[in-house]
């Protein structure tokens, strides 16, 4: 199964593989919310949404569908 | 001498300090309007750079790029693609901040792209050392063709030199940084060919973008350069990276952040402010400290400016050669004034308090933490905002939902936001309120009228939520749950912003309600003090013909003034609507106030100030407090009893009395249907409810 920025812990980082760019608004890509860049869960609100990450230094809450759209490469822990 | 004038655009992503820049620059010269059509403010300023040269600054709304998603974003797209347009910039100013510098550059190279001459202002210079980022600005400025100002606005430091910069603008390059047309090289070339004589990237714009341009036909283009909606969205994602590409490239060797030495306070905070039980509970421990202290801290300025007026009133009455003139002064505008004015405490503090958690950047959080649960009532986090605001008024409040990008989710903004007690419900809900709830404590520290104040506020609070819960059910609008909030980094809120702030609403509040207050307060005054027929003429005499029967001569002069008003054209109109307000236990008196509060809430004091000062003949200074207290009905009860009182508090709480709302809905959904909704469904249950509430107390 794919693994999008969802499944993520809080403080776990990524790397974005790749979206469903018919459901990601072009804002958040343009927050740098694209392939190849780092993101990092940072906090789940209370009821399990929105979900707010660090990606390319940008500081954004989404909501959990949009964040299922986004896939992920997570960083093997060093 | 004429002098020179430059035109300055400043733009910049929000949460750059772009507005703090402007108030640098321009201090309080700044004038507020809209743009023509559409209710996004303007704002421009002047600044004097030298001395024969000065600058007029125009303040665009924040932007994350050129592809614009909302009409406050339009503004800047059209702004700078039309030549003609009498504030195009000869400069554009672009403001970004060290440590969001990757993002805000993007913006950045979309505008060096349309050939203009650009500033690029690195602003929050003050943090670089906390964050551990250092800056070669001199390699900066050459990879980005441009020059830079590096400032703080926060510690006031680089203002000068980036005037110095706006001064000498034309040294400045309009060459682009990058060539973004590298990412469908056949598909430009082409649209390059046909239009020769336009910029390739404005042309982009339009094809992507719902602007007007000058004379090229929007669908000539569009028709030869067709793409499906998916290929433009691709080409888009390809030209936001490419443009990455480049940023990164350039701060690579541009920048360098030592993370080590960055000290994270965000994180902390953010740990606390947005936790699952603490989060909610300071959530709910700041709105209560803003409520307690508007109506605590304002009381005092609120009852000395009543008194003050009282005193002008009883003062202009006495001191000026009696006539029409002096009555319309003593009668009809000095107690409207007063009606205005008697709101600026609380107007004061409540914008104070917003501008803070604005500023802050607590109001993110906030929206982040309300999301999910405003979610089940239709809503989104972000009403948050509007709904907060919608505590000082409704307009700002639903002009603030644009950010909300689901269309369904907005709407039910817009529609449930008039039900906040907005500040001008204040003075109706402060006046009636100390005239039926005692004034006691409650357990010695629970004052009741504070109490009763704050059950209407949570009143009209879950009358928000509850029809917002019902319009979800009812409207069957499709959208997509876009929903994408930036996290700003926390800072303490800058004096001179919320103070700006403050002064330009609580100005633009009082001359806006101030006008229309004034121009009724003066119609009520003539409506009231003339009169059809005999019986307004011949007052006097009837009334002594009639008294002579009685043993009461001493009032003679006041019931020649009852009877006058009754007979006047006010008291014709207010005796025509009594049989549909008899029912709710208001008098023709009240009626009159509560028909011409349609027009907006706060004329409701200011009408009754008018109406029984004109119908009062004493000389004695009395507040309008002191005036309601004591009007009686014919059996000789007070008029504000008890029953009387809850019915109007809660008509005012859901009634639609604001036509600066109706207007503002009518333009921010584009049709006449939504505010009508509102009007006719918000006053019918406020009838309702105020004539069950009478009916059953009574």
């Amino acid at each position: 199964m794919q693994v999008t920025i969802a499944d993520l812990k809080i403080g776990q980082k990524g790397t974005i593989t790749d979206f469903n760019i018919d459901e990601v608004p072009l804002k958040l890509l343009e927050m740098g919310c694209l392939p190849g860049n780092s993101i990092e869960l940072i906090q789940i609100a209370p009821l399990g949404c929105p979900l707010y990450f660090n990606v390319n230094d940008s500081h954004v809450a989404i909501r959990l569908e949009m964040a299922k759209e986004i896939n992920v490469l997570i960083e093997i822990n060093i | 001498m004429a002098q020179e004038l430059i035109k300055v655009a400043l733009i910049g992503n929000p949460n750059t300090g772009k507005t703090s820049v402007f108030n640098h620059l321009t201090g309080l010269h700044q004038q507020v309007g809209n743009y023509p059509g559409i209710t996004v403010e303007k704002k421009i300023g002047v600044c004097k750079l030298s001395e024969k040269v000065k600058a007029t600054i125009i303040d665009l709304p924040g932007t994350y790029s050129l592809n614009a998603s909302s009409i406050d974003e339009n503004v800047v797209i059209e702004l700078l693609l039309n030549k003609k347009d009498e504030n195009f910039p000869d400069v554009v100013v672009v403001v970004t901040e060290v440590e969001n510098l990757k993002r805000n550059l993007l913006l950045f190279t979309q505008i060096k792209d349309l050939e203009l001459p650009t500033l690029l202002v690195i602003n929050m210079s003050d943090r670089m050392q906390l964050k551990g980022i250092e800056l070669d600005i001199p390699l900066l400025e050459k990879e980005l063709k441009t020059s830079i100002a590096l400032i703080s606005s926060r510690k006031n430091i680089g203002i000068e030199k980036l005037k110095d910069l706006i001064l000498n603008y034309k040294h400045l390059s309009t060459e682009p940084c990058l060539n973004a047309s590298v990412i469908d090289l056949e598909y430009f070339d082409k649209l390059r060919r046909t239009f020769p004589n336009q910029l390739l990237y404005k042309l982009w714009l339009v094809i992507t973008q719902d602007v007007n341009f000058l004379n090229l036909d929007r669908k000539e283009l569009q028709s030869s350069f067709t793409k499906s909606h998916a290929d433009l969205r691709r080409l888009q994602q390809k030209e936001t990276i490419k443009r990455y590409q480049f940023i990164n490239d350039t701060l690579k060797i541009g920048q360098k952040i030592d993370s080590s030495k960055a000290t994270d306070i965000r994180a902390k905070l953010d740990r606390i402010l947005t936790h699952r039980v603490l989060g909610y509970l300071i959530f709910f421990c700041v709105l209560f400290g803003i409520f307690q202290s508007i109506f605590e801290w304002s009381k005092i300025p609120m009852d000395f400016i009543d008194s003050s007026f009282a005193n002008l009133s009883s003062y202009a009455k006495s001191h000026l050669p009696s006539g029409e003139f002096t009555n319309l002064i003593s009668e009809g505008i000095i107690p409207g004034i007063g009606g205005i004015l008697i709101f600026i405490p609380q107007i004061v503090f409540l914008f104070l308090f917003i501008s803070v958690l604005e500023e802050s950047g607590y109001m993110s959080r906030v929206v982040f933490l309300m999301d999910k649960i405003m979610r089940r009532f239709g809503l989104s986090g972000k009403s948050v905002v509007p709904l907060i605001s919608g505590t000082a008024c409704a307009i700002p409040a639903i002009m603030g939902a644009r950010n909300i990008e689901n269309w369904k989710e907005r709407l039910i903004t817009i529609l449930v936001t008039p039900f906040i007690t907005c500040s001008a419900r204040l003075p109706v809900y402060a006046i009636i309120i100390a005239l039926i709830i005692p004034n006691e404590k409650l357990y010695g520290f629970i004052s009741l009228q504070g109490l009763t104040l704050m059950i209407l506020y949570l009143l009209g609070f879950a009358m928000a939520i509850l029809s917002a819960y019902i319009l979800n059910k009812i409207l069957k609008i499709k959208s997509k749950s876009y929903f994408v909030v930036e996290m700003p980094s926390y800072k303490i809120p800058m004096f001179k912003n919320v103070s700006i702030n403050v002064i330009e609403k609580t100005k633009s509040f009082v001359f806006g309600a101030g006008k229309i207050i004034l121009a009724i307060s003066i119609i009520l005054w003539f409506l009231g003090s003339h009169g059809p027929g005999k019986d307004f003429k011949n007052a006097q005499q009837i009334v002594i013909e009639k008294a002579s029967n009685e043993l009461n001569p001493a009032n003679i002069d006041n019931q020649v003034s009852e009877y006058k008003l009754e007979h006047s054209y006010i008291g014709i109109i207010g005796k025509s609507i009594e049989p549909v307000i008899k029912p709710l236990g208001y008098d023709w008196k009240i009626g009159i106030a509560v028909v011409s509060s349609f027009a907006a809430r706060e004329v409701f004091v200011g009408t009754l100030a008018t109406i029984y000062s004109v119908g009062s003949h004493s000389n004695e200074e009395a507040t309008i407090k002191e005036q309601m207290k004591n009007e009686v009905r014919e059996d000789g009860k007070p008029v504000f009893n008890f029953a009387t009182g809850i019915s109007l508090l809660l008509f005012y709480a859901f009634a639609m009395q604001c036509a600066s709302t109706l207007a503002v809905v009518k333009k921010e959904t584009n049709s006449w249907k939504w505010p009508l909704i509102q009007l006719v469904f918000m006053s019918g249950f406020a009838y309702l409810v105020a004539l069950m509430a009478f009916q059953f107390l009574k």
